[in-house]
């Protein structure tokens, strides 16, 4: 068979031209969920970061005759108990709430792929490593992040300053307690795939495990890692709120969404509208992040692509 | 049959594939602290030649090491002993960089189409991954030669951007097929290239095979149970049970009068298209089950299902024993007429 390589296919568009980038777009803008999941993220985003410019009064601004007021004209979400603006305080704390969950999701996945794969891809390290993680799974998260807190609080503010000293701080070390379900997950896919006939095939060819990891193995696993980073953002900025709630996060001044959930807890009785605000950025923020992480996932697979 | 060019030659051609004593034992672990308990010898000691240009076909029932043999061939085993000499070069026990500038001349095509592809990657990075490997080519002269691995197999070239999923089997076949030919290899492992495809499909995939073996020059190792299909495209037949081989001989002598009982019981049970010789057709029918290659019987592994089974088949395994042309049995039955044999010969192509 010999047919010209111009010859155009009978069904379909010719995508000869076309970055499969696009294809990806296409498939993810057809998953509704995953747009809109996509739109609050970015409103979100956007609130928090530009909103300050249009916003200006400071978070940290002390108003004490404004005290516990409601939702007013001049402070819409009302203000705290030292008359601090909530809605200043909100887009303050999202700021870092945002950055805190990003990264330290990124950190954990990335610690959990790369543990994951490399024990089920390589027989040799699979005990030690599961070993480890194992071990990891053991400890108790809380006294370990608080130890690590302690140690090192005070090296990495005094070089990066107190602010970015904490967030690097609570950034590794959440990351670094939170890979081990993604490298568990990760490791058995991982088990699965090497067993498949197409990556046999590509051993016949003499594909160097490097390769054939970037090529066959982690583009197979995309969906689990997929689902538990997104999961992954939602617990890191929970347990940010926790380090924060016992003191051992940013400073007590410095808002962030858990900590605002934190403050407004005891005056739940009182004032329940407080807890009420940074409760639902948290659930949007998570929530939009689920979706896109499904689309995402089901636009990056081609077998769903197309259909 | 087959026209091979070469089959004229005076002197009879060194074997492109060489194996002796081949091995593959894959252990067993158990109880507390791991210990190696025992193996499942799924090779266990086999020896054979294929000359260039012929097909061997590899039969057997399920689980008598056929696909293993293939793979531990190709080292995508670690063989336990024995050695395979492919085209004069040891394959077996070297290291991996000298076996990595090996790979192009010995490739594969996989039984399932579906799990041989990577369900991530389009039809020309499949055919185009061997090329990536062990060529520098630019971005237009990989492209063409995808295109031109894709005329070959007839595949259309606008397929080239479009993944597995979107296949029939037949096709994703080809595609496997496609890939395996990438690196011009002389000798190609089929491991039941059709045992997954649909009765329609498979005349057409071993027409490809066999199209292209004339046209290339391959040399094949067809590993299958269809007995039908190993008669049609083998010129020689290897017949496996419980890792080891009973008997190797030319399809004709094979097909003609099988010696080994087993041999014999599994040609028994193949249906034949003449309804007359159907219904004289007096099948084999072997008691129980194929024993535990990780317990193997004493003596012969056969004897514990062999009709003709004799009381020093339970005693002493039977050693090689040589009929001439090519044609070699593993069975005691013929031990007092024949000499035995340790080096198996190559057949003789015949035409």
């Amino acid at each position: 068979m010999t047919d010209a390589p111009v010859l155009v296919p009978a069904t379909g568009p010719d995508t000869s031209g076309r970055s499969q980038w696009w294809d990806v777009w296409d498939q993810f803008k057809t998953h509704k969920g995953a747009l809109f999941g996509a739109a609050v993220f970015l409103f979100i985003v956007l609130a928090v970061t530009l909103g300050p410019l249009v916003w200006t009064l400071e978070p940290t601004f002390i108003d004490i005759r404004a005290r516990n007021s409601g939702p007013t004209l001049v402070h819409p979400f009302g203000t705290d108990q030292l008359g601090r603006d909530i809605l200043a305080r909100m887009m303050a704390g999202g700021q870092v709430s945002i950055a805190v969950g990003l990264t330290a999701m990124l950190i954990s996945v990335l610690l959990g792929t790369l543990i994951g794969v490399t024990s089920g891809y390589f027989r040799r390290l699979d005990n030690v490593l599961m070993g480890l993680t194992n071990l990891f799974l053991a400890l108790p998260l809380l006294p370990l992040l608080l130890v690590m807190v302690m140690l090192f609080r005070e090296t990495l503010a005094r070089s990066f300053g107190p602010e970015m000293g904490t967030f690097i701080l609570i950034v590794s070390a959440i990351g670094v307690t939170s890979w081990m379900q993604t490298a568990r997950i990760v490791r058995g896919e991982v088990l699965a795939l090497k067993e498949r006939e197409f990556v046999l095939a590509a051993r016949s060819i003499g594909t160097p495990p490097r390769r054939m990891i970037l090529r066959h193995v982690l583009p197979n696993v995309l969906s689990p890692i997929m689902v538990s980073a997104t999961l992954g953002i939602a617990t890191a900025i929970i347990t940010e709120s926790a380090l924060s709630f016992l003191g051992l996060g940013f400073p007590p001044d410095f808002p962030t969404w858990g900590r605002l959930l934190f403050d407004a807890v005891d005056y739940l009785q009182q004032y329940p509208e407080r807890v009420f605000w940074p409760g639902l950025a948290i659930s949007l923020t998570v929530l939009s992040v689920n979706y896109i992480g499904d689309g995402l996932r089901d636009a990056l697979d081609p077998r769903i692509r197309g259909r | 049959m087959v026209d091979i060019e070469h089959g004229a030659e005076v002197e009879p051609a060194r074997p492109l594939v060489k194996i002796r004593d081949l091995k593959m034992y894959f252990p067993i672990h158990s109880g507390l602290f791991r210990t190696h308990v025992g193996d499942v010898k799924a090779v266990d000691g086999i020896s054979f030649d294929i000359m260039p240009g012929e097909t061997l076909g590899l039969v057997g029932e399920s689980g008598c090491g056929k696909s293993t043999v293939g793979r531990s061939i190709l080292r995508l085993y670690d063989v336990t002993a024995g050695t395979v000499e492919i085209n004069g070069f040891e394959i077996a026990h070297v290291d991996r960089d000298s076996l990595r500038s090996k790979r192009p001349m010995m490739q594969m095509i996989f039984q399932d189409p579906q799990a041989s592809l990577n369900p991530r990657m389009t039809v020309a990075n499949i055919i185009g991954e061997p090329l990536d490997e062990h060529m520098k080519l630019s971005p237009e002269e990989r492209l063409a030669r995808i295109y031109e691995l894709m005329d070959w197999v007839g595949l259309n070239h606008v397929f080239a951007k479009r993944y597995p999923h979107e296949f029939s089997g037949g096709q994703r076949q080809r595609i496997g097929v496609a890939r395996a030919l990438a690196l011009n290899p002389k000798f190609i492992v089929c491991d039941e290239p059709i045992a997954a495809l649909d009765v329609s499909i498979q005349a057409q995939v071993v027409n490809l095979l066999e199209n292209l073996q004339k046209r290339l020059n391959l040399t094949y190792l067809f590993i299958s149970h269809d007995l039908s299909m190993v008669r049609h495209i083998a010129d020689r037949v290897a017949v496996m049970y419980l890792g080891r081989i009973v008997e190797i001989a030319s399809r004709e002598k094979l097909f003609a009068e099988p010696l080994h009982p087993y041999t014999q019981a599994l040609l028994s049970a193949v249906p034949e298209p003449d309804p007359e010789s159907e219904r004289n057709r007096k099948p084999i029918v072997l008691q129980g089950d194929v024993p535990s290659p990780a317990n193997p019987p004493k003596g012969c592994n056969f004897s514990t299902r062999c009709p003709k089974v004799m009381d020093i088949c339970r005693q002493i395994e039977p050693g090689i024993y040589d009929f001439g042309d090519g044609r070699q049995v593993a069975c005691h039955l013929y031990s007092e007429s024949m000499t035995m044999t340790g080096e198996p010969t190559a057949g003789e192509t015949t035409n």
